[in-house]
């Protein structure tokens, strides 16, 4: 049972392109319904011009659409409906679906994009603010054309992928004006998308219905959709066998749970859908420590995990080894060409002893202070599992378990801690987010960004000249370059890299055909009931 | 003549008063303890986002005066507090007023019903037990009080979801209402009573066991003392005794511990409303822990400090009514 979860986990990681989606067969489709989805945390902002995270685009992306969407055959225009850079990457030039209206009957242009671009993703966008730094201006010649302009080169590449999660334009109308902060739209959005929002009840629930006018002829199938917040993982298992939830995404129940409904024929249950959000499993060290700032000591550690047994038992398979910042669904900037650390305990305890750490009367070489992130059952086990596996080469490890605020506070904050364990999420481009975690001068108190304070003045200047660099293949090959850096001075390990898993009924159709199924439209879902 | 208050109002204006220092206490206590705990609200907000840059992050923590020394935020809320201004809610982006209102409904209908049905049913088979004490009735009763009282709510709840949800499909797993049911009417009330069915009988199982316990000793010590014996000797029959001499007396203790248990309304029903997703003011205040969304916790806090000063007061009331020998004063 378990190999055939590996090769399962293994399968989706790695064939993402080549795996045909899941096609409905030659069945009718069923018009109507009600699909009902399990969320385990409350989003309040559903506004993701405002908030990129994935947990606002499960709900938001059935209303609001972005300009470019991602599908496994590549990216496929959503709003836009083509797009093209100048030679000297300075303006990106994104033509615009016509005849498209708002939720409110207004018609989507060129200013709404224009407007959110500026106003919303360049000042007010997590992630996006980065990305959109040398944003100029959005130049209207025509209502369906949008000109952006950049003071430095901006790749067409890089502002492609990050279009289906940082491209989101909102409607100009309801937003000039006001407090875009505090805009009641925030909470109840508008948008051109398949569904409407209908209701907002807070701890219970989000609907939103189906759109009449809709762009894409004959769709949506679906009636409705409904986001439940269910926040016991095993209240939420109870509920889809009970068959009053149809979907539970980002391992929303517990591992326990995914494996026993696994073997369940009423569900399928697997990682197919997020190949675009992979998340790594890593150690962080904090560099001010001089023991770890010692990369012998860091390549020992490294030694000291047994990634396979790790994947095996607490992923139960849905993983592979990580290999760096970028992950195997960062296409061609991916290299597997790297430096590895295979598990060897006597390896790791001769480098230690090497590096000048001996092992002292009370049986330990040193002691570190580890902080676990508290996001859910496999952050916390692989804390442990780090703690052992420490252990067994002689390094005393104490675990301080804190909630999500008191974890940020004390890793990213006060720098409170030696070692530190959670996940980091790569998004589309190792441009976006990955490179926040090896460079250094991030500000201060900054979340998941190199508070660690490892500095390396030739990592920073690898990034900066990838971030800027237009050509595809030299970018590849930069982005090797960073990824074989990364991974001989280990600043940080990013020891698993998996996607998350769902479990999903069977009675819903055309389910995870996309690479970021949660957060697409769903325009094509039906329930066959 | 001099108009006579009634010392009945005489002694609720009095409690009154009493309970406003420490109302402001407890509120200045919470307030520094909270304070104290790691991490504020922007830390949790930016850790359920995956992230933001420090630009975003100090914005935030200015727009929500989370920029200012301690003791000018403490300041603020107080002087806020004093015209019953709760503040708005970090997380739900509401005023705190509106958020508890609407979740005190839930809380309390729950608590109201699972301890009104712990209570009856427990001081009545705790009675019947006693009376007929070391049975084979009383070791059944004491015994399954003793089972529903060593098991953990959470997992009460979780196997009564499997069996009359999952198995028999009889009961909805969670939630207050049908979510797209649209029902109206008569149809709502059903339907909300469905979804209280599950969650009302492991609280009121849980308590249960409590007043059983209680009321068996009490109603032992009671029927053992002399004016019972009087009352026996002249020839009261055995119901009269029982209704009339043993339970008014046998009663006290477990008026007592209602009143304290009314008062917990929070912590007893944190974990069952958290498991069959109530919007109660339980699943709302661990939240709010969580979230460091400290306006909510507070407004919570607030409500609850009144709530037991009201519950205590009602229960010394209901002490006067059953035992004459007490007074107010």
């Amino acid at each position: 049972m378990k190999k055939q979860l590996i090769g399962l986990g293994v399968a989706c990681l790695t064939a993402t392109a080549a795996l045909a989606p899941a096609v409905a067969s030659a069945q009718e489709v069923k018009k109507g319904g009600t699909a009902i989805v399990h969320m385990i945390s409350e989003q309040r902002i559903l506004n993701p011009a405002l908030r990129a995270s994935t947990g606002v685009y499960n709900i938001s992306g059935k209303i609001v659409e972005p300009l470019i969407d991602k599908s496994y055959d590549g990216y496929v225009p959503v709003l836009a409906t083509e797009w093209s850079g100048s030679n000297d990457g300075l303006t990106i030039t994104v033509k615009l679906r016509e005849n498209i209206r708002w939720h409110d009957g207004e018609d989507f242009t060129c200013e709404d994009v224009s407007y959110t671009a500026i106003e919303m993703w360049k000042k007010l966008l997590n992630y996006s603010s980065a990305l959109q730094a040398n944003l100029e201006s959005v130049d209207c010649p025509d209502p369906h054309t949008a000109v952006f302009n950049y003071s430095k080169p901006m790749p067409i590449d890089l502002f492609v992928a990050a279009m289906p999660d940082l491209g989101h334009p909102m409607p100009k109308h309801l937003y000039e004006g006001t407090d875009i902060l505090n805009n009641p739209y925030n909470t109840a959005p508008v948008g051109t998308g398949p569904f409407k929002f209908v209701e907002y009840e807070r701890g219970q629930y989000v609907m939103a219905e189906k759109n009449e006018d809709y762009w894409r002829e004959g769709y949506p199938y679906l009636d409705r959709i409904v986001w439940r917040f269910i926040k016991d993982k095993s209240a939420a298992a109870a509920a889809l066998e009970a068959g009053e939830v149809h979907e539970s995404g980002f391992i929303g129940v517990s591992m326990a749970d995914v494996v026993r409904l696994s073997e369940d024929d009423r569900f399928d249950v697997g990682t197919q859908g997020y190949e675009n959000n992979v998340a790594h499993s890593t150690v962080e060290f904090n560099h001010r420590n001089p023991i770890l700032a010692d990369v012998k000591v860091r390549q020992a550690m490294y030694h000291g995990l047994d990634i396979d047994y790790a994947i095996d038992t607490i992923m139960r398979g849905f993983a592979a080894p990580g290999r760096g910042p970028v992950p195997q669904a960062g296409g061609a900037n991916y290299t597997d060409d790297v430096t590895t650390y295979p598990y060897d305990v006597e390896l790791a305890k001769e480098m230690l002893d090497e590096a000048g750490y001996p092992v002292k009367d009370d049986g330990f070489r040193f002691k570190l202070r580890h902080r676990p992130a508290p996001w859910g059952e496999y952050t916390q086990l692989w804390g442990e599992y780090f703690a052992q596996a420490m252990r067994e080469i002689d390094i005393d490890v104490e675990i301080l378990t804190n909630d999500a605020p008191g974890f940020l506070n004390g890793v990213y904050r006060d720098h409170d801690f030696d070692t530190a364990n959670g996940w980091h999420q790569f998004r589309s481009d190792p441009a976006v987010s990955t490179t926040v975690w090896l460079r250094s001068g991030q500000a201060e108190g900054t979340p998941w960004t190199n508070q660690f304070g490892w500095k390396s003045e030739e990592m920073d200047q690898m990034i900066d000249d990838a971030a800027s660099e237009l050509d595809p293949e030299t970018r590849a090959e930069m982005y090797h370059a960073i990824q074989r850096k990364a991974m001989e001075e280990v600043p940080v390990i990013f020891a698993i890299e998996h996607p998350f898993i769902s479990v999903t009924s069977k009675k819903l159709m055309n389910h995870h055909n996309t690479p970021r199924w949660n957060s697409s439209s769903w325009y094509d879902l039906w329930l066959d009931e | 003549m001099k108009p006579t208050i009634p010392p009945m109002l005489i002694y609720a204006l009095r409690r009154l008063l009493q309970a406003i220092p420490v109302i402001i206490l407890i509120m200045v206590g919470t307030f520094l303890l909270l304070k104290l705990t790691p991490g504020d609200t922007v830390d949790a907000l930016v850790g359920d986002m995956g992230g933001a840059d420090a630009a975003f992050i100090a914005r935030l923590r200015a727009e929500y005066g989370l920029d200012q020394p301690v003791w000018v935020q403490l300041w603020r809320y107080m002087v806020k507090l004093a015209t019953f201004d709760l503040g708005q809610s970090f997380v739900y982006e509401q005023p705190v007023a509106t958020v508890l209102l609407d979740r005190l409904g839930t809380t309390l209908l729950l608590m109201a019903t699972s301890l009104s049905l712990a209570f009856s049913i427990g001081i009545t088979l705790g009675a019947f037990a006693a009376r007929r004490a070391y049975s084979l009735t009383d070791n059944l009763i004491s015994t399954l009080g003793l089972i529903f009282y060593a098991t953990p709510s959470f997992f009460l709840s979780l196997m009564m979801m499997l069996l009359f949800s999952v198995k028999l499909g009889w009961l909805p797993v969670g939630g207050i209402k049908t979510i797209a049911g649209f029902y109206t009417g008569w149809d709502h009330v059903l339907d909300v009573a469905r979804h209280l069915v599950m969650p009302t009988a492991a609280l009121s199982l849980i308590y249960l066991s409590f007043y059983l316990r209680l009321m068996r000793s009490s109603v032992m010590q009671v029927a053992d003392q002399d004016f019972v014996r009087t009352a026996r000797a002249k020839g009261a029959g055995e119901t009269r005794l029982m209704v009339h001499h043993i339970m008014r007396n046998a009663l006290l203790p477990a008026v007592t511990l209602f009143g304290l248990q009314f008062s917990t309304l929070l912590g007893g029903s944190v974990v069952v409303e958290t498991i069959f997703t109530l919007p109660g003011l339980g699943q709302l205040a661990y939240q709010s822990v969580i979230q460091r969304d400290m306006n909510t916790l507070m407004g919570i806090i607030f409500l609850c400090s009144i709530i037991v000063i009201l519950v205590n007061f009602l229960t010394d009331l209901l002490y006067a009514r059953l035992d004459s020998r007490i007074e107010l004063s």
